[in-house]
């Protein structure tokens, strides 16, 4: 008992405050003009929580907490100023976090308890843990792709899903012996360390354009292992919090793989970079149309409406600065000019938007898929820079291509297309666009970054030469 | 656990479902990004149970697991909303008479 100790329903009620606090926030977050607000009532419920919990009448200790939470957020600050480029790393990263704190608080919940512990409480512990398990080392090994420690290309092997089924089973029947036998202690390292490595063997195959997808599936796990420890607990606020966090995840996997046209039980076990690698090998050399900057730079001043179709090449190269002088220099000329974004334009929900928003494009210059595919046949010039699957026709109109069916951007369509693009080597994926062999496209070899500046450069007639 | 609190408990992860479905539904894919960092920190209220764990003390494993926990989380509250503002503050619009 500690002299600060409030009541335990004073505790509840500012529980309940912050969890209101947390639905206005995401409600919030549906419109650019109050989304701010969200942050700042999600900051709020964060605050009354926190100081909530101090509260608690079972605390006796205070030391520790203080350098806990000043040893975070010590750790935080440099999390909250990373790079945008660098984002999809970040958020795997914090994916991570999340879901070490709740492996760590239901590990040692289970020794404080155990055997003293019911069936059900045991049951949704385990889940607790495994989920928490698998989205930790998951989450790392994601984080590490996109930031380039680790392979992005798939690593596949035989009897893959075997083997991973196989863990994932031994996790769940050791789970299931504890919740019938709570008093084999020994019995629940092995669990945790299984769960574990079968967090690495899920994301080891899986490639970097298949990141949106699996980056919205572990925000998912995170939030609905913070969930379970809310049943744990019996704390109403985790639950609502976990409840949210685990629909969030699960609608974006849902946008995610319906944008790819494929499934999640694909994504996870597809092992999607080898179907495309014999598919690209069958194409042989075709004639490609390829242009300057100074020729791009006349066709683009020329038109009257312009779509730039960005992807994850833009990052990459770091382009979208230049690509926000294009827009400027074009909007200057009285051309119209927007972007189309897919879904799954970069290596996470919303990348693009983010990237071009970080570059001072207006927002409302950027359009969904859905929105603009209907403009392509009225529009003038598609400008493709470092996106390329997303832009293939062969997903519309070759049955025997891997990505047959997935909604594309119709740029082709366009009067002309001009793709930026480093050489004609194909794209991640490995499989071979017809897009570049049209008559009505145009390649522009080189560095995105570059070769938008020099188009931006022809435009506004400074420093040319000649 | 006795069961009432468990149906208690049951209702209200079915109803934060609905509510974070429906809500989440009506996100711009404009805001993803900041949504899922957004969502990460929220997220990290798993930092009121740890917080309990230290305090209590109740064991040395205990205290120690929930320490680490404790900095696990709090780097992403602190980290989860800075970058979600930041972000946030980019979305800008051409709408308004800054912009022609």
């Amino acid at each position: 008992m500690n002299e600060f100790a409030a009541s335990p329903i004073v505790i509840e009620v500012i529980y309940l405050v912050a969890s209101a606090l947390f639905i206005l926030s995401l409600k919030w977050m549906s419109s650019p003009t109050t989304a701010r607000h969200g942050v700042w009532a999600g900051e709020l419920g964060m605050v009354l929580a926190i100081a909530g919990t101090l509260l608690h009448e079972g605390i006796v200790d205070y030391k520790w907490i203080a350098i806990a939470l000043v040893l975070g957020s010590i750790i935080g600050v440099p999390l909250g100023r990373v790079q945008m480029t660098a984002v999809p790393q970040r958020t795997a990263l914090s994916h991570a976090f999340g879901a070490l704190c709740v492996t760590l608080v239901g590990t040692a919940e289970f020794y404080l308890r155990s055997p003293n512990i019911t069936r059900f409480m045991m049951a949704v512990l385990s889940m607790e843990v495994i989920l928490g398990s698998l989205t930790f080392t998951g989450s790392l090994m994601a984080a590490g792709k996109l930031q380039e420690i680790l392979p992005q290309r798939p690593l596949t092997y035989k009897g893959q899903n075997f083997v991973n089924f196989l863990l994932l089973g031994i996790a769940l029947v050791i789970g299931i012996y504890l919740v019938l036998h709570p008093e084999a202690r020994q019995l629940y390292p092995f669990m945790l360390a299984i769960a574990l490595g079968f967090g690495v063997l899920l994301v080891i195959p899986i490639g970097g354009a298949d990141m949106p997808t699996v980056i919205s599936l572990l925000n998912a796990y995170a939030g609905l292992s913070a969930a379970a420890m809310g049943f744990v607990l019996n704390n109403k606020l985790l639950i609502v919090a976990g409840a949210l966090d685990g629909s969030s995840g699960l609608i974006l996997s849902v946008i995610m793989s319906k944008a790819m046209n494929r499934s999640f039980t694909n994504v996870l076990f597809g092992a999607f970079g080898q179907v495309q690698a014999s598919a690209a090998a069958g194409q042989e050399a075709q004639q490609v149309h390829s242009a300057t900057a100074e020729e791009a730079a006349a066709i683009l001043s020329a038109a009257n409406k312009v779509v730039v179709v960005p992807g994850y090449g833009m990052a990459v190269a770091q382009a979208q600065h230049k690509v926000r002088e294009l827009y400027d220099a074009l909007n200057k000329k009285g051309v119209d000019v927007r972007f189309a974004i897919h879904p799954v334009a970069g290596r996470m929900p919303g990348h693009m938007n983010v990237l071009l928003a970080e570059a001072d494009v207006p927002y409302d210059r950027l359009m969904d898929m859905d929105d603009i595919n209907g403009d392509f046949p009225q529009t003038d010039v598609a400008l493709v820079i470092g996106a390329n699957d997303v832009t293939n026709p062969a997903a519309r109109n070759d049955a025997s291509s891997p990505i047959y069916g997935m909604p594309i951007l119709d740029v082709d369509k366009a009067r002309t297309v001009m793709v930026i693009k480093r050489g004609m080597s194909p794209g991640f994926a490995g499989i071979d666009n017809p897009l570049y062999y049209l008559d009505n496209t145009l390649m522009l070899f080189g560095d995105a970054k570059a070769f938008v500046g020099n188009i931006v450069r022809e435009l506004t007639g400074a420093g040319g030469h000649g | 656990m006795n069961s009432s609190i468990l149906i208690n408990s049951l209702f209200i992860f079915m109803l934060a479902g609905f509510i974070g479905f429906e809500v989440i539904r009506r996100v711009s894919p404009l805001l993803h990004t900041p949504l899922m960092s957004l969502t990460n920190a929220l997220d990290a209220i798993a930092v009121v149970g740890a917080i309990v764990l230290v305090g209590e003390h109740k064991s040395t494993l205990s205290a120690v697991l929930g320490t680490i926990a404790v900095i696990a989380a709090t780097s992403n509250i602190v980290g989860g909303f800075m970058i979600t503002d930041r972000m946030l503050k980019m979305f800008k619009s051409s709408r308004p008479a800054s912009r022609p």
